[in-house]
């Protein structure tokens, strides 16, 4: 009963049919609507699969035919951060949500929705343009000089790059804005005969301001921590201590908790809080 | 603001370091993605990133070993000039991302470590965790992004490349492009236009490559006249783990450290795997190879375990090819401490435990050798002129290619831990001869030109997409056509070919395309409409299928990735010295005859209906003569000594 791959998760409780409730939304400012689908259930799938099979079945459960869900995805591995949403009410990827599983946990249906911290474009896909302009803000890169051959990086210990290999495994995915209370969504209205440029530029001013997550924080302690960007980390302070930055972080914990890549990011804002301290300090004493 | 235009389409570690490169040099760069370029397909990449290091030098390697390994590895069809600048290049490529600030893994000592990969004698391979590709792709996703902050970079993420625009010289200037979110249409003029797209592994259906990997770049370009180079060389990796919905690779590792493969005797056997008894289970790797076992070379891993279960019927489930990768003999302290990382992955996705059930796997399409067919200028010394606009450069004025979507490095076969290699090479190297050949073309002639022609390449694409929701909606669902096409692609053209199966596949090729071009959509709305955005990339992969599959067709022999058991080389069965020796010298001579009429790359061009024309091209391989690859080989070692006798003559001659 519960060796090969199949028999071990289907149990007895194997069902039928597979129900998906979908949270739609057919644009910007729409309001969003419940649909239903029903799959013949396989075993082994993955809610990417799922998706993928509503797409080829064409129509709900009432049989009516209807526009495919759309949704975000690119590996598949768990290593792109595309197919970020929110499955059963947890935020994931749904690359690596096994359908077996949210069965054993749910098996009426499962749920799936848009993070809720980021504009909807369509459907499962939401408008995450503001975690790349974070990352501008607080100058998340190494600056080198130039491309030339100038030698190897410093030389650097095993414990810097572990950690530093543990901060960089951060794909932007999201979940940490999506599980944080201080992180709230962003809608810019478009205004009437506003170019896409001036838009885009009028909305980063705005986001800007706003708090910048907890992933932002742990990267501006990862290149802080880096030999290179560590000559430029005032900085990086200067806006960890800004507008939206670590004085926001309402200690809740939560990004830590469903941080897919298993990023110490409450160590990271603790070691960001204290190096905040310092610098407002010496900023105090102009030194 | 620079006063040179390049567009490069695709964001992954060939765009990404030729944008930075170009950036620096002072061009503006325009940069369209699929996807937001931090994640692209690069990411996937686990191993490593290979090049000579002072530790491998102190064991007696050099630039010149890592060239040689990669041209054999490559069964000598790569044109050797690039490849040796490349291996050139490597040691100094990795201490640029070094000090772009890629963590990589430290020795002790604070120094990068290395590690050995396969296929080579030294530990070449530096890497970063077990995630390389993620961490280069994140440092050159940084310095892009600190380009885009000074101006000199602008992305467009979430944009499709339609196809380039060419002047009626047949010069690039410029391409169509369509916002994924709003569906606009749009054109972009330009000085020059970059194509590193990324392979085409999505044409087999499901395989190790990511979502956008569909080749419909390429094949835009491809359509547009832009040769293919070796379409028919496709590396496929013979463990993978089958999903639904993707193939994810297992490492071999895990047949390394004493995993078997096997298959229940009575096909489909309903039972689970462990109540089969020993004698019940047909461990085929070992009983056919008693001397391997299951360390088989990886390409024979591969095609057993596919005939096994194609031709031989005898996969472990009924509607889904697979066979067991055992290990669940083996201590399960020993299998954490060796294999954790890698069980880990199997576990996350399959949700089983391998270490209490045997995992099931099957190869799967892995990357693509072929691509846009792209030019060099060689130097006295046999590298290349650095700065020379041929390099990169596609038959078409004013289009460069690199990355996996070019042909140029890796031959009949790719050797692991080269592909992050080739990607970033390519992008650095050609950026000093794309910026050459904008500045010594046709000054300003982007704002010369006539508006007429981008007018007539957006009316032609908005056109095309107009024509979609005008077709009837009882038509075929292009998901469906798209899993036909990756059933077929897949039994014809992957592992083992025979050329009545590729005929087959041709015909069966052409009769989904057809209904391809008349599938419905579901989706008739005009706000991110993927629906829509698949059934026109779905209609692209059937020119580069067509490609592979006349590739294949034509070729008759078997080099690296391209196995036609029909032409297979013999092995020597005499035991008779005399007649062991007169068997490896006709060996010797069919070798001889074979390298004559094949060593040659495919060279596809797209006729107007989406036909391909191929020809072949001469090799360049006056740096390293080719030789047989005898590895595995019964009689190798026969064999060997009359070849090696047969060079001696003409290497004095040269001498």
């Amino acid at each position: 009963m519960t060796d090969s791959n199949g028999s071990q998760r289907q149990g007895s409780h194997r069902p039928r049919e597979i129900r998906v409730r979908v949270r739609r939304q057919d644009g910007p400012g729409q309001t969003p609507y419940w649909e239903t689908f029903l799959l013949p259930y396989e075993p082994d799938l993955n809610v990417i699969s799922v998706l993928q099979k509503i797409a080829a079945l064409g129509k709900d459960a009432e049989g009516k035919r209807v526009p495919p869900v759309a949704w975000e995805c690119n590996c598949l591995e768990e290593i792109c951060g595309a197919c970020t949403m929110v499955i059963n009410g947890r935020v994931r990827q749904a690359c690596t949500a096994l359908v077996d599983r949210l069965l054993e946990q749910q098996p009426d249906e499962i749920r799936l929705e848009p993070m809720s911290k980021f504009p909807v474009i369509r459907d499962l896909v939401v408008d995450r343009a503001r975690i790349f302009a974070t990352l501008k803000k607080i100058q998340a890169w190494v600056p080198v000089d130039n491309y030339l051959n100038l030698g190897p990086g410093p030389r650097q210990s095993q414990e810097n790059q572990e950690l530093a290999y543990l901060l960089s495994k951060c794909m932007s995915c999201g979940c940490c804005m999506e599980a944080c209370p201080q992180y709230l969504k962003i809608e810019v209205p478009r205004l009437p005969g506003e170019s896409e440029d001036d838009y885009r530029r009028r909305e980063m001013e705005i986001t800007n301001r706003a708090f910048m997550g907890a992933a932002a924080l742990a990267q501006i302690d990862l290149f802080n921590s880096n030999p290179i960007g560590a000559m430029n980390a005032r900085e990086r302070l200067d806006v960890l201590i800004g507008e939206g930055g670590i004085q926001v972080c309402g200690n809740a914990q939560n990004c830590v908790k469903v941080c897919p890549k298993e990023i110490p990011l409450t160590t990271s804002i603790a070691r960001m809080g204290r190096a905040a301290t310092i610098h407002m300090v010496r900023r105090w004493f102009d030194l | 603001m620079a006063s040179y235009r390049v567009v490069v389409v695709g964001g992954g570690l060939a765009g990404l370091s030729a944008t930075m490169k170009l950036a620096e040099l002072g061009a503006e760069v325009w940069l369209i993605s699929l996807t937001p370029v931090k994640r692209s397909h690069s990411c996937c990449a686990q191993g490593g990133i290979n090049s000579v290091n002072n530790l491998t030098r102190q064991l007696g390697d050099s630039e010149w070993a890592h060239f040689e390994d990669t041209v054999y590895g490559g069964d000598f069809l790569q044109h050797q000039p690039p490849v040796k600048e490349m291996a050139d290049w490597a040691p100094r490529i990795i201490d640029l991302m070094d000090r772009l600030g890629v963590t990589f893994n430290r020795t002790p000592e604070g120094f990068r470590d290395q590690r050995r990969f396969g296929g080579t004698l030294y530990p070449r391979t530096s890497f970063a965790g077990a995630t390389t590709g993620q961490q280069l792709l994140y440092a050159l996703d940084e310095q892009v992004r600190r380009w885009e902050v000074t101006g000199h970079v602008r992305k467009f993420e979430f944009w499709e490349y339609l196809g380039p625009i060419l002047d009626q010289n047949g010069v690039c200037r410029g391409c169509t492009i369509q916002d994924l979110v709003s569906m606009e249409i749009r054109t972009i003029p330009a000085d020059a236009l970059v194509i590193a797209s990324g392979g085409c592994g999505v044409i087999f259906g499901r395989s190790t490559m990511s979502m956008a990997c569909n080749g419909s770049a390429v094949s835009r370009t491809y359509q547009a006249g832009a040769r293919y180079g070796n379409p028919e060389f496709i590396q496929v990796h013979p463990t993978a783990i089958p999903g639904s919905d993707k193939l994810r690779l297992m490492s071999e590792s895990a047949r390394g450290e004493g995993g078997r493969v096997w298959v229940p005797r009575k096909p489909q056997d309903p039972r689970p795997p462990h109540q089969i008894p020993e004698h019940e289970r047909y461990y085929f790797l070992e009983e056919r190879y008693p001397k391997y076992g299951n360390l088989v070379p990886r390409d024979i891993a591969t095609r057993e375990i596919f005939k096994i279960c194609t031709q031989e019927g005898r996969s472990v489930e009924k509607d889904r090819l697979c066979v067991y990768l055992d290990l669940t003999h083996l201590p399960r302290e020993l299998l954490d401490r060796k294999l954790g990382g890698i069980l880990e992955i199997y576990e996350k996705f399959q949700g089983v435990d391998p270490r209490s059930v045997p995992m099931k796997i099957f190869p799967a399409v892995h990357y693509s050798m072929g691509g846009l067919w792209v030019d060099y200028e060689r130097t006295a010394a046999g590298g290349l002129r650095v700065g020379s606009p041929r390099n990169q450069h596609t038959n078409i004025t004013g289009i460069f290619a690199m990355g996996e979507c070019d042909y140029q490095y890796h031959g009949a076969n790719r050797l692991g831990a080269n592909s992050l290699l080739s990607c970033i090479f390519s992008g650095l190297m050609a950026a000093p001869g794309i910026l050459a050949y904008v500045k010594d073309g046709d000054q300003g002639a982007r704002d010369r030109l006539p508006s007429s022609l981008f007018e007539q390449a957006e009316r032609l694409h908005k056109e095309r997409f107009q024509e979609f929701f005008r077709r009837p909606r009882d038509g075929d669902n292009p998901y469906l056509i798209h899993q036909d096409l990756g059933r077929v692609m897949t039994a014809a053209a992957t592992v083992v070919r025979h050329n009545e199966e590729l005929d087959r596949a041709y015909e069966k090729v052409l009769e989904l395309e057809a209904r391809a071009k008349r599938c419905a959509l579901s989706d008739t709305g005009s706000w991110t409409n993927q629906n829509l955005v698949f059934a026109r990339a779905l209609e692209d992969m059937f020119p580069i299928a067509k490609a592979i599959l006349r590739g294949a067709r034509m070729r008759d022999e078997c080099r690296g990735a391209h196995y036609k058991p029909e032409f297979e080389m013999p092995s020597i069965t005499a035991d008779d010295p005399a007649e062991t020796r007169r068997q490896a010298e006709a060996w010797c001579d069919r070798f001889a005859e074979n390298t004559r009429r094949w060593l040659k790359s495919t060279i596809a061009t797209c006729d107007p209906d989406g036909e391909p024309t191929i020809h072949y091209e001469e090799v360049d391989t006056s740096l390293i003569p080719p030789r047989p690859r005898l590895y595995g080989v019964v009689g190798g070692q026969i064999i060997e000594e009359v070849w090696r006798e047969r060079q001696k003559p003409q290497v004095a001659a040269t001498v």
